[in-house]
């Protein structure tokens, strides 16, 4: 009976082998087919991080213009024809009520922060603003004078600092917004064309003004907004400024609106442009910048996996000449665990960086002393006198809660980790976790069968003394 | 049993290097990253490099209050405040020398607000990842079993395991960050990583050696033998140290070989795991097992 689950034992390591070479030869052996996706430390880009300024946007909003936005961003780097960018949303907590929402924009291969800033700083910011409701017609009117001073005076400052410097500004009292934010956004937007008015008598040409088409929801929120505002003006911004206030007249359907703004041909063509290839529906603002060589990145690649194969031959060496045959079982078994980890990296897909690296050496450790445990354990029984076969068999077991305790604990760290993180801390945990559950599996069940498969029920003593260690008795 | 016998000299070499490390963080300070305080890094490397002093000559008429260190054959890290697009472009401009321009390797802003938020963050994963291994190892350790001598308050509830454990990584900590501090290495997200690496591996050992204290505790019981806490932690220590070695060893192969030929990137996270492991190990044998047989005994008394 016993011998005959010996030998379904024995079946079953040598299927594990074999899967694994075929693993390691179909996964490993042909990096054309999937390569690993390398984080940017590792493989040179930009990674950019923006935070939305959602002031004046209900809360509730803030989710949906987060997703508006990262869509919008998306398609722009998109259309730059970056490989592979990676474009994600994030919320951080600030304190107990603050939230921050940022944008994160990771743009592989592009390692010049300027270009990459300037490229995604060209998509315009469109708003449609109403009339502040907690203001009267006199207050609004002295918020809208107030405004429009404002704004000249920024001009001013543009062209000619010194000018403004010297006008004084008037505006001591604090100025109450004329306008407030609706829920139509760029996000709404489908597409712009730049339209010719028909030429007056005395003029070479029409003016251009641009016609925004949304889609269907925004056309219904333009319907929306139009008729509660009938005889109000609702306010065009574009980039954080107004560019048209028009009054409605009457209830708007079809989704159309026009910005009549006083442009030249060239910027009404330019406009057309950049709000064809989307508007932003939430003003962003540059936080932090990261831009990493690649050259620095393939040094770090190459570093990296000759440091790895120096230290994998140092210890299996060690293991082998210290724990002889279990020794050679458990750096077989290291390679499976190795070839099922860079295995899962390619196809979860999980993003290395050099912290999440770090994480999988650390797991390895976890890993080693796992078949370590689980070898003095066995040495003890052998010491006792016990058969190899069941030296190992209790071995094991006994050797268990202690790995169980201590990957647990492991595991367990690596969750919370992971969700408490900045992103750079997160790739550590995320490897470092899988890591962990992996070695415990393979613990469980690569190392037992191989060790059991081998040791025979018959022990001389000349297979005892290649079953103990290298070190006394 | 020797280590249990000498206990207080390892206690105190463990004590006065926590002390030191605390002493060493309070004169010298620590020199903390961009990624936790906000601030611009720029590493640049030069065919040909031009010495320090002309690099700082270029950029002494700028307010970027940069702080220029030579890095590898033929780079510079420079460190400045926040630089905004304008200056970025302004810096690099100021960075051709002798109609050199340099290559930028890496270029990082960061907003003050992300670095607040980094740091809350990291000190927060830490905190809740002590408590939760309080928590687990507590949970763990309930059933210990009472040995065959009658009083059974002889044996330490299963909070001292945890405590313990968290003490024996307080000191796995300290070490690094006084070392860090001793010279001065800068403090990034990956030393927080390093650290973090070494709270899972130290309390790893650990719990193996509580382990090994658990089971024997449970083999005297069945078998009615009277052996003295002292003695049973002692013997598990013995059974546990082979293992321990081992597996510290192999980690320090892998470690050593990181920080000896693996990417500049990640030398200071090998050199952060190099020492946890080392003290880690350290601390689960000499630190962990003499405080609970002391706790205990001090309980009785």
């Amino acid at each position: 009976m016993e011998d005959m689950k010996q030998i379904y034992i024995r079946i079953i390591s040598l299927l594990i082998l074999a899967g694994a070479v075929a693993l390691g030869w179909f996964v490993l052996a042909q990096p054309e087919a999937k390569p690993f996706s390398l984080g940017l430390d590792l493989s040179g880009g930009t990674h950019l991080e923006y935070e939305a300024q959602l002031e004046g946007i209900p809360a509730e909003d803030h989710r949906s213009s987060m997703v508006a936005l990262r869509d919008v961003i998306e398609r722009r780097v998109n259309l730059f024809g970056v490989a592979e960018p990676n474009v994600q949303t994030e919320t951080a907590r600030l304190g107990q009520e603050e939230r921050v929402f940022r944008l994160i924009v990771e743009l592989p291969g592009v390692t010049d922060v300027e270009e990459a800033v300037a490229m995604i700083g060209e998509t315009p910011l469109l708003e449609f603003k109403a009339q502040n409701p907690e203001l009267s017609e006199e207050e609004f009117q002295t918020a809208l004078n107030q405004q429009t001073q404002a704004l000249l005076l920024d001009n001013i400052k543009a062209s000619n600092p010194e000018l403004a410097d010297s006008i004084v500004s008037q505006q001591d009292e604090a100025v109450s917004e004329p306008f407030i934010s609706t829920p139509l956004t760029g996000a709404y937007l489908d597409g712009a064309q730049m339209q010719l008015t028909q030429p007056t008598p005395g003029q070479m040409a029409g003016q251009p003004y641009i016609v925004l088409n949304f889609d269907r929801e925004g056309g219904k929120l333009f319907e929306e907004i139009t008729a509660a505002n009938v005889g109000k003006i609702i306010a065009i911004y574009l980039d954080g400024a107004p560019i048209s206030t028009p009054v409605v007249q009457q209830k708007i359907t079809g989704g159309e609106a026009t910005i009549t703004g006083s442009f030249t041909l060239d910027e009404a063509r330019q406009l057309e442009g950049r709000l064809n290839a989307g508007a932003l529906p939430v003003p962003i603002e540059l936080v932090a910048t990261q831009s990493i060589g690649p050259s620095l990145g393939a040094e770090s690649v190459e570093a990296g996996i000759y440091a790895g194969i120096i230290g994998f031959i140092i210890v299996a060496a060690f293991l082998i000449l210290y724990y002889r045959i279990p020794g050679i079982i458990a750096v077989v078994a290291l390679v499976v665990y190795t070839v099922v980890m860079l295995s899962l990296f390619k196809f979860i897909p999980v993003t290395l960086t050099a912290a999440g690296i770090a994480g999988f050496v650390i797991s390895l450790g976890m890993a080693v002393d796992a078949n370590i445990l689980i070898f003095e354990r066995a040495k003890e029984e052998l010491a006792k006198g016990a058969t190899i076969y069941d030296a190992m068999r209790i071995g094991f077991s006994r050797a268990w809660l202690s790995i169980r305790d201590g990957n647990i604990s492991s595991i367990m760290s690596a969750a919370i980790i992971f969700m408490l993180s900045s992103s750079l801390i997160k790739g550590f945990a995320l490897t470092f976790g899988i890591g962990v559950i992996v070695s415990m599996v393979t613990a469980i069940t690569m190392t037992r069968w191989f060790l059991l498969s081998i040791a025979g029920k018959k022990s001389p003593q000349w297979l005892r003394t290649l079953f103990t260690s290298g070190l006394n008795k | 049993m020797s280590i249990i016998k000498n206990k207080f000299i390892f206690l105190t070499i463990a004590a006065l290097l926590v002390v030191a490390s605390i002493v060493i963080v309070a004169v010298k300070g620590l020199n903390i990253g961009i990624e936790f305080t906000g601030g611009s890094v720029v590493e640049v490397s030069y065919d040909e490099r031009p010495d320090t002093e002309t690099i700082n000559q270029a950029l002494a008429s700028y307010d970027f209050r940069p702080s220029v260190q030579a890095f590898g054959e033929e780079g510079y890290i420079i460190r400045t405040r926040e630089l905004s697009e304008a200056d970025r472009g302004v810096l690099l401009a100021a960075l051709n020398i002798d109609e050199q321009a340099p290559q930028v390797e890496r270029l990082n802003t960061v907003g003050p607000s992300i670095g607040k938020e980094v740091r809350s963050k990291a000190f927060l994963a830490i905190a809740l990842v002590v408590v939760a291994i309080i928590l687990y190892i507590a949970f763990v350790f309930r059933k210990v079993s009472p040995g065959i001598e009658e009083d059974a308050e002889k044996i330490p509830s299963s909070w001292k395991y945890g405590f313990i454990a968290i003490l024996a990584l307080l000191h796995d900590i300290a070490i690094p960050i006084g070392v860090f501090a001793l010279f001065q290495i800068e403090i990034s997200s990956l030393f927080v990583v390093g650290l973090l690496s070494i709270l899972g591996l130290s309390v790893n050992d650990t719990i193996v050696v509580f382990d090994r204290i658990r089971e024997n505790l449970t083999t005297n019981k069945e078998e009615k033998t009277k052996e003295s806490f002292a003695a049973t932690v002692g013997r598990a220590l013995r059974q546990t140290m082979a293992r321990s070695i081992n597996t510290s060893l192999t980690l320090l192969i892998v470690l050593g070989a990181l920080l000896a030929v693996g990417p500049v990137a990640i030398q200071e996270l090998a050199l952060v795991l190099l020492i946890g492991t080392f003290v880690g190990t350290y601390s689960s044998i000499f630190i962990a097992s003499p405080l609970l047989v002391l706790w205990n005994k001090g309980e009785k008394a």
